[in-house]
């Protein structure tokens, strides 16, 4: 069972994602959640509470955010990918370790969603943040609409996916931005091979496992028929001593992915977020480049009507240039605003990144530890039946 | 023919063993009993088959049929270094570097050998042990023994019932008790397997770990070290798999591995007498057939038959209660031995990981 992930010392706000149950039946039928929230923040009616969310309204909540925020660039963490396959065996009813497995992981994915949002100073002042968590019956998010631009939230929703380069030549002042995201991309490839690679150390943990499970059982066989009695004892107890090493490795297995492959597979995706938010600049650039040479055509335009000399046309030219002025004005500042909040929000995601990779190492230390001390006792348990044998 | 062997069973020793294209070459050293002197000869796996054939048919030894014979570890096949086929063959044996369960199953064959009351006294055995030039090229004669005669027939003569009731329950044991640890050994193996792909992982995500290094601003130093530290803690995770992994090797699968073969061997003597049993059945039906004329020679026959076979069962019943007392010390030494490593590899372990959970929760309070 994994205890509470608690959020930094720094919020005073705590969230947590737990008890999943199912609610309905038949096809109709879905997992609902309760999330608790503990908090001193004056903003909130009370200081502890609950309500009851189902996926889709996690879904919700980040394509109102996403509408919201990612434009002035800011990164929106995305909440875990819809699953038929999953979710299907749920609603099914299949009773399996397989679909029991698929509901821990999404409560833990979606809490872990939920941790990060409330983390991210600007998204925690969110009325939309503040209502889904606090609110008791939130309205069905009908999360066909494309409440922002089309392009973005698909880029978004499949970061895992190879996104296409879109290479707009900006003339920079400093290449902080350019190093930077080529620094990202790199990062997140690594990140995959890493993924790939825990995610080959659980498998064979896995492995081992079963045939642990397996090797137990014959020599459980081979004691049965053992005539001498402290050989036959002996031989039981290693039975005995190998179906526990099983639910050893089996736990072990279970933290190398909740606490490696999870964190890794996470922070992929949250790179994949970081992308999208040089994006939104690079398309402040572009809006604002766009404009000027708008401007710049007006301006060209009322020369020549100044040249021609037909006064009539000349006041419209007059307003076009002012409102075009207005407009690359507006763009310029839209432009500063995010380069300042991207490059604030990239060390902040750098800090937070380096912080949960600490805490999360620690964390497997730890489980290594209880498991070989697990395994110590199984051992001195043994041994004296071991030597017992004459 | 009878000598006594020179040398004392327990100081055989195989000391090193070498590697020339297919061929293998093992340095055996052994104490002499007279004297403080040692000896060291140099045998190839081909002078170990001439010492069994040699074992096998030996002549004047009364009831030798009924020996329950040291099992010979199969031989390694050509060519040398195919490892998969190496495991197809020798299972458990192929495993561990350089040979080292191979050795010790031969230097375990050969320590059975020399402290059998019978096969010990084989002139073969101390010269093999002893002579400098190496015998294994005089062909030696195939014996009555050789395991190819039991191929066809074997299954409908393994289920002949027997005579004596002693026997009949220790061949149906023995059937069980050979299988279910051929069964158990071989599960052994999935797990060593299971073990050093565990380890090859490992390595494989520290490998990766250390492609993270980025010296490019501050947070990226930071986050390197991180990725260096979970490195060195993924390779402590990997070493720790090799070593309980060749723990299992040297020691319980070892020992599993003996414990099957012995048991064969075990089957192999039990056949041989049952086979006998049925000859012996077989001349006295005929005996009783034939007419009067030539029922002497046949009573002859039948008579030495019945000797043979009366020998052969004393000395089976001697060598399975040699056995049975003697594969009891042998397991309880390979399970004492596997768990006392296997204990000190855990607390070995645990101490690294305490030690290394320290190290980061200093290195990365802020």
């Amino acid at each position: 069972q994994l205890e509470e992930d608690e959020s930094t010392d720094q919020f005073e706000l705590n969230v947590a994602v737990t008890n999943p149950e199912k609610m309905g039946d038949g096809m109709n039928a879905y997992m609902s959640y309760k999330v608790s929230t503990q908090t001193t923040l004056p903003m909130f009616r009370n200081k502890t509470f609950s309500v009851r969310r189902r996926f889709s309204d996690f879904l919700g909540l980040y394509e109102k955010l996403s509408a919201k925020h990612s434009l002035l660039g800011c990164i929106i963490p995305s909440p875990p990918q819809k699953s038929v396959v999953g979710m299907t065996k749920v609603k099914v009813g299949k009773e399996d370790s397989s679909s029991a497995e698929f509901v821990e992981k999404r409560r833990s994915a979606l809490e872990r969603y939920l941790q990060r949002v409330v983390a991210h100073p600007s998204l925690l002042q969110d009325p939309d943040v503040r209502e889904f968590l606090e609110r008791d019956e939130l309205p069905r998010a009908v999360y066909t609409q494309t409440l922002s631009g089309p392009g973005l939230l698909k880029m978004i929703n499949r970061a895992s996916d190879a996104v296409n380069k879109k290479t707009i030549k900006m003339n920079e002042s400093d290449n902080w931005f350019e190093s930077k995201l080529q620094e990202v991309e790199n990062e997140e490839q690594l990140l995959r091979k890493l993924h790939t690679a825990v995610d080959s150390l659980v498998n064979h943990r896995k492995e081992l496992c079963s045939n642990t499970a397996v090797f137990s059982k014959s020599v459980a066989m081979l004691g049965s028929v053992e005539e001498n009695s402290a050989l036959s004892r002996a031989l039981s107890q290693l039975a005995e001593v190998q179906d526990k090493m099983e639910q050893l490795h089996h736990q072990q297995a279970f933290s190398d992915f909740f606490i490696l492959a999870e964190l890794l597979a996470d922070y992929v995706r949250l790179l994949g977020a970081v992308r999208c938010c040089f994006e939104q600049r690079m398309k402040a650039w572009q809006r604002l480049q766009e404009a000027q040479s708008t401007l710049q055509r007006k301006r060209e335009a009322e020369a020549k009507l100044l040249w021609a000399n037909k006064p009539d046309k000349l006041q419209q030219a007059k307003d076009d240039i002012n409102e075009w002025e207005s407009k690359v004005s507006q763009y310029e500042r839209d432009f500063e605003r995010v380069t300042c909040t991207v490059r604030k929000e990239v060390l902040r995601f750098d800090k937070e990144k380096t912080r949960d990779f600490k805490q999360h190492i620690v964390k497997y230390i730890e489980s290594l530890l209880h498991t070989q001390h697990r395994l110590v006792k199984c051992w001195e348990a043994f041994l004296p039946e071991a030597k017992a044998i004459a | 023919m009878m000598t006594e062997l020179s040398v004392t069973a327990s100081s055989i020793r195989i000391t090193d063993v070498t590697q020339d294209g297919d061929i293998l070459t093992f340095a055996i050293t052994s104490q002499k009993l007279n004297s403080s002197g040692g000896v060291c000869v140099f045998r190839t796996y081909e002078d170990f088959d001439w010492l069994q054939q040699n074992l096998f048919s030996q002549e004047n030894v009364p009831g030798l049929q009924g020996v329950i014979f040291p099992p010979l570890p199969p031989k390694v096949p050509s060519p040398l270094n195919t490892a998969s086929k190496s495991l197809k063959q020798l299972g458990f044996l192929a495993l561990g570097h350089d040979w080292q369960s191979y050795c010790k199953a031969l230097e375990f064959y050969l320590q059975q050998v020399a402290t059998h009351p019978i096969l010990s006294q084989c002139k073969a055995l101390d010269s093999f042990l002893t002579k400098s030039e190496s015998p294994g090229k005089q062909r030696g004669r195939k014996g009555i023994l050789n395991r190819l005669s039991q191929a066809v027939e074997g299954m409908r003569k393994e289920s002949h019932k027997d005579v004596d009731d002693f026997f009949q329950k220790q061949r149906h044991k023995n059937t069980n008790l050979a299988a279910l640890s051929k069964v158990a050994t071989e599960k052994i193996l999935d797990v060593v397997l299971t073990e050093q792909k565990l380890a090859l992982a490992c390595g494989h995500f520290s490998t990766c770990l250390h492609l993270c290094v980025n010296q490019d601003d501050e947070a990226a130093v930071a986050f390197s070290k991180i990725c260096l530290k979970l490195s060195d803690i993924v390779e402590a995770v990997k070493r720790n798999f090799e070593k309980v992994a060749n723990n299992n090797i040297a020691t319980l699968g070892l020992g599993l591995d003996l414990e099957a073969r012995y048991e064969e061997a075990e089957k192999e003597m039990l056949f041989r007498r049952t086979c006998k049993l049925i000859e012996l059945e077989t001349v006295k039906k005929n005996t009783e057939k034939t007419k009067a004329n030539k029922r002497d020679v046949m009573e002859e026959i039948q008579k030495a038959t019945e000797k043979e076979f009366s020998l052969i069962s004393s000395v089976a019943k001697q060598e399975i209660e040699r056995f049975h007392s003697s594969r009891v010390t042998v397991l309880r030494s390979f399970l004492v031995g596997w768990c006392e490593k296997q204990l000190d590899t855990a607390k070995e372990c645990a101490k690294l990981y305490s030690q290394y959970l320290d190290t980061c929760k200093n290195l990365f309070s802020e």
